[in-house]
């Protein structure tokens, strides 16, 4: 293929960085423009041309895949930006009194006034968050969490002054009992040692001697299921790509954790980023895969920071490369990928494409990921949680793992409390335990406060009422009561809590996050959103009771026909709060009276 | 019509069409079943010569056991299937999905879809009048978007793009089926001059930073023209013969012949009104160009009416 490329040339700090991407191929590209973006702030027209000229890839499929990216500017930028949080749980903190002060002071967000309202940031336990970028030949960046209006002032104008190195916290830290938190804030992230001190790579070494099979049919056994939202059985899945004849096979590691509410894969990270890397290199060993992905939502400096350390450190002491510990032909490395900004490349298909250097966008099923994923070969994905079952698995056995929780949903799960509550983080609790006991963990709603809902699952989960408290967490109840647990959110709303609004961002929501392939996503969202507008404004177009029919039968096209989970799972909430809370029928009512 | 090449003999596959039992080629889609049985589904994305996108979600249709519908177009039979084409939640699916079209995209010549439209009561108008057309279209930014008031229904419509003698691009007609990027990427000509940028409801067919055409690296072999099933993409002679009121298709006749400029043998075909070329396509059957030409034979015939 001959390139024609525009008659345009790049800056000399430009080119120098993405010369670096010399002799490499299409897949660099979400690097080079991250390069690029960390460097200067935004995409220039010779900054993507000498990008296509490097990488040989035509400038329009590569403007395709930058203008994808909500990261990424193809006008000019300043070099300081500060990304204000601005979705649920941040939304239910003050994040819109804080957008309004910073509307007064510097203007409507954009890229002129140098603050951006973002989706959620996954700091939901310290909500309102902001992260501050700054691009330079070293680009910078610095969580605000929680954060005031004065602070992003202040930060905006002076830039971010490190990459925070603040510790993970969570509040049972330290507990006896914790399986996935163990280490998290108690052990230094950073050390190799530590991690090995309190039970690393003990897992890594059983496995080894189990062997492929006998590591998969531990994890089988176990019933270990995916923690991502589909609790697909990861045995099975691991199985159906060892048994794959075509070579290589690849692991991604889908750490794109962008549904909101969601921040416990944020924790392991930052907590205990060795056992993520351990975690991988099990999951290849099983599977049969020489190369692992780790996908990290380009949101995360600080998961990113200790992440590269702990690859690093691993490969020093041969815990990844060749021969790893020693095993005669086991050998596999790390690679990670930051995402720029699209909830959907969390999708387990979209994330080979952004990974592959295309848009982000969802393939069609069948073909499942296990017999043609990433680069047309057998992949297995699997989310951050989902992996660090695996060390306890291996280290306790799987008969002493399903004794953990219920028959139906064997293992600990990670829940994210955020909202309304008093003592918000990641709580691990066995599944089985009931939500109500989960919100007492947490210390409830504020005193004085009354519970109004609890958004089970995330924007693409479900609400349930306060009488509901009773559900015994688990996939099984779960799917009985009609909801799901989804990526384990558990945000909480009292009596001060704005429904309206808060329904009308989770609209808003899948409209900015849909990848726009397919009709019903793609429009439906659009409609959506425009429906409650004149349901929660009570300005309907005719009749709210032709609202709410219009919303079920855009809700039921976009469940019924959209090609991936975002557009099936972007009407559950709003048809929740319409079936479960009633509250939408009520706008309709009050409309109706007035 | 779909090439059919006469390889090893292929087992047939059992399934059942709205409850009655079909055998058709092992690797055939559903698509393919239903039109041997002669049922008519609808397709856009769809295109008889390129890989299916999966876009436009028009021809779904319910097999028994799946969570969701599925696209006919795309999905293989498999032994045992059952398939509906006509139950309660396909004609939702396939209402609903041109409703949404129609209320977005300006549909007014895309070939069959009033009679669609008509046949499973879809009305478009229900989201509300549409909202004025936007310029701004080609700057919009991933993940953020202005705040509706749900007062009117947000639309593609935008200016036509006229920047070249020889295409039109009015992308208000655009729903976004791929296949224009597709016939000038990987699957046929390997150009790569346009593509999707943007996301969700802002995606549109772009070239980079939305330049012009002529700057791009279109070659004008109008290839994507060829595939467009909604109009969004057309020949500038037709564009301006339908503004001026002079395009008659019912007095056109068409003559299919080989392209005498080189050794290749493309098919041409030749759209002829009042004794005049208006148009040249090309068999989308031809075992030489499966529907593709280069700009010589597409846009080369001017001299043959110089009389």
């Amino acid at each position: 293929m001959d390139l024609k490329l525009l008659d345009v040339e790049p800056s000399e700090a430009e080119r120098v960085v993405v010369d670096l991407f010399t002799g490499m191929g299409r897949d660099q590209l979400l690097p080079a423009l991250h390069a690029v973006n960390d460097r200067v702030g935004w995409i220039s027209q010779g900054a993507l041309n000498h990008i296509c000229r490097v990488l040989h890839v035509p400038p329009a499929e590569a403007y395709g895949v930058a203008s994808f990216y909500s990261l990424f500017s193809l006008s000019e930028r300043p070099a300081k930006v500060v990304h204000v949080c601005v979705d649920l749980a941040c939304q239910v903190n003050g994040a819109k009194s804080l957008c309004d002060r910073l509307t007064g002071e510097l203007g409507p967000a954009g890229a002129k006034s140098g603050w951006l309202r973002s989706p959620c940031l996954g700091v939901c336990e310290k909500a309102p968050v902001a992260l501050a970028f700054e691009a330079g030949e070293v680009a910078a960046e610095q969580l605000l969490a929680p954060t005031t209006a004065e602070e992003v002032l202040a930060v905006a104008a002076a830039g971010p002054s490190h990459v925070d190195g603040g510790r993970a916290e969570v509040p049972q830290a330290g507990s006896p009992g914790l399986r996935l938190l163990e280490r998290v804030g108690v052990v230094d992230p950073e050390s190799l040692d530590d991690y090995r001190a309190t039970g690393g790579y003990a897992a890594l070494r059983t496995a080894l001697l189990l062997g492929p099979s006998g590591v998969i049919r531990e994890v089988t056994d176990a019933k270990l299921m995916g923690r991502g939202g589909a609790a697909f059985p990861t045995g099975r899945k691991w199985d159906a790509t060892a048994r794959q004849p075509v070579r290589p096979h690849y692991l991604v590691c889908n750490a794109d954790e962008s549904e909101p509410g969601t921040f416990k894969d944020r924790l392991l990270m930052e907590g205990d980023p060795y056992a993520v890397i351990e975690s991988m290199t099990i999951a290849g060993f099983a599977a049969g895969c020489s190369r692992g992905y780790l996908y990290l939502r380009g949101e995360y400096p600080q998961a990113l920071h200790l992440l590269r350390n702990a690859i690093a450190r691993a490969r020093e002491r041969n815990y990844l490369g060749e021969n790893i510990m020693g095993h005669e032909g086991f050998s596999f490395d790390i690679e990670i990928r930051r995402g720029a900004g699209a909830y959907i490349c969390g999708e387990e298909t979209a994330i080979f494409n952004s990974i592959e250097g295309f848009r982000g966008e969802p393939r069609s099923k069948p073909p499942f990921p296990v017999e043609s994923g990433l680069f047309g070969k057998p992949t297995v994905v699997n989310n951050v949680e989902t992996l660090v079952n695996v060390p306890v698995i291996l280290t306790e056995g799987c008969e002493a793992y399903t004794r953990i929780g219920t028959s139906g949903s064997a293992g600990p799960k990670l829940f994210c409390l955020s909202g309304n509550v008093s003592r918000p983080g990641v709580y691990e609790v066995p599944f089985g335990t009931t939500l109500g006991e989960l919100l007492d963990l947490a210390g409830g709603v504020p005193p004085g406060r009354e519970l109004r809902a609890v958004l089970l699952g995330g924007a693409a989960g479900g609400f349930v009422r306060p009488d509901e408290l009773d559900l015994p967490l688990t996939m099984e109840d779960a799917r009985a009561a009609n909801t799901t647990l989804g990526s384990g959110v558990v945000l909480v709303l009292d009596d001060t809590a704005d429904l309206g609004s808060f329904l009308l961002r989770i609209a808003a929501f899948f409209r900015d996050e849909s990848c726009g392939q397919c009709v019903p996503c793609r429009i439906g969202t659009v409609r959506q959103e425009e429906a409650m507008h004149r349901l929660v404004g009570k300005r309907p177009l005719s009749t709210s009771a032709e609202d709410l029919q219009l919303l079920r039968e855009v809700g039921q096209v976009m469940r019924d026909s959209s090609i991936c989970g975002l557009g099936q799972t972007a009407w559950n909430a709003i048809e929740s709060a319409l079936d479960r809370l009633g509250c939408i029928e009520s706008f309709g009512q009050e409309e109706a009276r007035s | 019509m779909t090439i059919v090449e006469i390889g090893l003999p292929k087992r047939l596959v059992e399934l059942t069409l709205d409850g009655e039992s079909v055998r058709v080629p092992e690797g055939a889609t559903i698509l393919d079943a239903c039109t041997a049985k002669g049922k008519s589904i609808p397709t856009l994305c769809y295109g008889d010569t390129l890989k299916p996108a999966n876009a436009c979600r028009v021809c779904m249709v319910e097999v028994e056991g799946a969570r969701t519908l599925v696209p006919s177009c795309s999905r293989k039979v498999e032994p045992g299937m059952v398939v509906h084409t006509e139950s309660e939640r396909t004609k939702h699916s396939r209402k609903l999905v041109l409703e949404l079209l129609g209320s977005a995209s300006d549909l007014s010549t895309t070939p069959h879809v009033d009679e669609w439209m008509s046949a499973c009561g879809a009305d478009p108008s229900r989201f509300g009048p549409p909202a004025p057309p936007s310029d701004d279209r080609d700057d919009r930014r991933a993940g953020e978007h202005d705040e509706p008031d749900g007062q009117t229904a947000a639309t593609v419509r935008q200016p036509i793009k006229v920047d070249n003698p020889l295409y039109v691009r009015d992308l208000g007609k655009c729903i976004l089926c791929y296949k224009c990027v597709d016939a000038c990427g990987d699957q046929w000509q390997n150009t790569f001059a346009i593509s999707v940028a943007g996301r969700g409801f802002d995606s549109r067919i772009s070239t980079e930073f939305s330049t012009p055409l002529p700057e791009s690296a279109c070659v004008y072999c109008g290839n994507c023209i060829e595939v467009c099933p909604t109009g969004a993409l057309s020949f500038k002679r037709e564009h301006d013969k339908r503004e001026d009121g002079t395009w008659d298709e019912e007095a056109q006749t068409q003559t299919t012949t080989i392209c005498t400029f080189c050794g290749v043998g493309c098919n041409l075909t030749l759209h002829v009104q009042d004794n005049e070329i208006v148009k040249v396509t090309s068999p989308h059957e031809s075992t030489v160009t499966h529907g593709n030409l280069c700009i010589k034979g597409r846009f080369g015939w001017q001299h043959v009416q110089n009389r």
